[in-house]
């Protein structure tokens, strides 16, 4: 009896605690909200005061606009993002794997300079760049930022690699060994294919980085030939643009790549938290 | 002394040791003689990331350092024979008259900013911590304003804070408050940049608190709650004390990252009105490339003293890090 009653109780108080977290949340995303509520309104009503809280009479003209004048700069956003992850993945798994598993000597320092790189304020990092680039002629090249957005991420995916490859058994590659696998091998049939989590994890993030990436975009390929879809977003409010469902419809199109992660692929980047956090 | 060698001495990274070296390994961190082939071996798997290092963070950085201690101009820029002026931009950016309320906005910006991160994200964590139904739901949607890409964000808080059409002067308008220039007075265009900022960093603030939260034994709360201390005595007995540790690492990466700013406030004021909202961030930005006459020299000036702030505190919080991860 005094059970079912506490239950009860602690049922109730659950699901005040599941409305004041509705509240909460809704207050939290009201701003992502109010970005679809506004692509969807006619430039008519867009000045209207107050303004319309839902979309009765929506239009898709900011949809159609983006379809229009932006699809160029999300393909380029696209491929831009596909070459940061290769570039990080590539440069950062092997460093991984020899920071957790082949004792390298001098590897503390590195690991210690990963964390301090990541310390240091875009904005210097893009006019080094920009610096280095202008003599180079890389300045509006796609492939010049594939590697300024690539800092972004490489020493979080160096610490995620090394986190995730050190859990895995040292017996498994001492057997390879006895077997006759070099390291190479090891690495590239054994370690890389046990390390699919933290590969999806880092991709995602490399992705998601320079996909929003705008210090390097407007510093290195501001006024080229193939510029991101930040800067599309950029340039519409940069000339006064009055079309604002238009921009929040661009917007929304930018957000997408988060929003999908966020729904599919939580499960990956909780597992990427948790190999971070789980510590010897 | 020993507290710059400190971190250095110890591995980083908390590269955990091998486990195959067994108890013995693992207890003391003496190190064993090494096979010559695997050194090699794990060098060659380092080689590009220590090039990488080399090329895309030393260099850049010592290229900004470079222009900093130069006078440039645009032609010197691209053929590269600036003279060499030692300190002079330094010179220059402090007797600037921007340079006081540049760094009065840096240090109001970053600290209103971490405060309100932290208390909001420590009171959703806590707010969590106590499973619900659609508990786990909610906490994921809570990142979301963390994962949208910054111009996103700030272009949507542009809009809903406009003075005529924005939504928060309607609401403001609907309790009877006179609608307020967000973006476009000097008076209130700092105040908007850190609203939006506090939006973004509570997210991670709740995730990091949260997951500090989950560390802490639940027998704890149930020993306090029998000897009948109420939810706020606990909060401040338990909660606060054992949260110590993790809310020094969030508040000290938050410091670092909030001092990087830029994208928010480029994209919602480009520092004005009348750099009313110009951080150091911004500065360097627009001496560097937000004039006609760019002033590559001051811009990287400025930027340097950035990056010496936000190395002084990644330090701390290297040192920090370790120190819990030893104890």
């Amino acid at each position: 009896m005094t059970t079912a009653l506490a239950k009860r109780t602690r049922n109730t108080r659950s699901w005040g605690r599941t409305a004041v977290g509705l509240l909460l949340t809704a207050v939290m995303l009201f701003p992502v909200y109010w970005m679809v509520n506004v692509s969807f309104t006619r430039a008519e009503d867009m000045r209207k005061s107050p303004p319309n809280l839902f979309p009765f009479e929506g239009t898709l003209s900011g949809y159609r606009t983006v379809l229009d004048q932006q699809l160029p700069y999300l393909g380029t956003s696209f491929v831009i993002g596909l070459g940061t992850v290769v570039l990080t993945v590539a440069l950062a798994a092997p460093a991984g794997y020899a920071l957790a598993k082949l004792r390298p000597r001098g590897g503390g320092l590195l690991g210690f300079l990963l964390l301090v790189a990541q310390m240091i304020p875009g904005i210097i990092m893009a006019m080094g760049f920009y610096a280095i680039y202008l003599q180079l002629g890389l300045l509006q090249s796609v492939p010049g930022l594939i590697v300024a957005d690539s800092t972004l991420a490489v020493p979080f995916a160096v610490l995620i690699f090394t986190a995730f490859m050190s859990g895995i058994p040292g017996e498994l590659l001492q057997a390879a060994k006895t077997d006759g696998a070099g390291v190479v091998r090891t690495f590239w049939s054994i370690v890389l294919p046990m390390s699919r989590n933290a590969i999806v994890t880092v991709s995602l993030f490399a992705f998601l980085w320079s996909w929003s990436d705008f210090v390097f975009a407007s510093t290195l390929v501001n006024g080229g030939a193939h510029e991101p879809i930040t800067l599309g977003i950029y340039h519409y409010i940069g000339n006064n643009n009055q079309e604002w469902n238009a921009i929040m419809a661009t917007a929304v199109v930018a957000s997408l790549p988060a929003t999908v992660i966020l729904v599919l692929a939580q499960r990956y980047v909780a597992a990427g938290v948790t190999a971070g956090a789980v510590k010897d | 002394m020993s507290t710059t060698q400190g971190p250095l001495t110890r591995p980083a990274l908390d590269v955990p040791r091998d486990r195959t070296a067994g108890p013995r390994g693992a207890a003391k961190p003496v190190r064993k003689r090494r096979p010559t082939s695997q050194q090699l071996a794990a060098w060659a798997f380092l080689a590009p990331v220590a090039l990488y290092l080399v090329l895309f963070y030393a260099y850049p950085l010592y290229r900004n350092i470079d222009l900093s201690l130069r006078h440039y101009t645009v032609r010197s820029f691209v053929q590269g024979d600036a003279p060499f002026t030692g300190l002079a931009n330094y010179r220059t950016v402090f007797e600037d008259p921007a340079f006081a309320p540049a760094l009065l906005h840096t240090i109001l910006f970053t600290t209103v900013c971490l405060v309100f991160q932290y208390v909001m994200g420590l009171a959703l964590a806590v707010f969590f911590h106590r499973n619900f139904r659609l508990s786990a739901t909610l906490r994921a949607l809570f990142l979301v304003p963390w994962l949208l890409p910054l111009i996103v964000s700030a272009s949507t808080w542009s809009w809903m804070l406009n003075s005529d059409s924005g939504i928060v002067n309607a609401a403001l308008h609907a309790i009877g408050i006179d609608p307020v220039n967000w973006l476009t007075s000097p008076t209130w265009s700092l105040t908007a940049v850190i609203l939006a900022n506090i939006w973004i960093g509570v997210p991670f603030n709740l995730v990091v608190l949260y997951s500090g939260l989950q560390n802490i034994p639940a027998g704890l709360y149930e020993a306090a709650a029998l000897d009948g201390a109420g939810p706020w005595r606990r909060f401040w007995s338990i909660t606060f004390p054992l949260l110590r540790p993790v809310s020094a690492i969030t508040l000290l990466l938050g410091l670092v990252y909030t001092l990087k700013v830029f994208d928010i406030i480029w994209i919602m004021t480009k520092g004005g009105p009348a750099e009313s909202s110009t951080t150091f961030a911004t500065w360097s930005y627009q001496l560097g490339f937000g004039n006609l006459v760019p002033a590559f020299g001051p811009g990287a000036a400025v930027g340097n003293l950035l990056v010496i702030a936000a190395l002084v505190f990644g330090l701390i919080y290297v040192r920090v890090q370790r120190k819990q991860a030893e104890s």
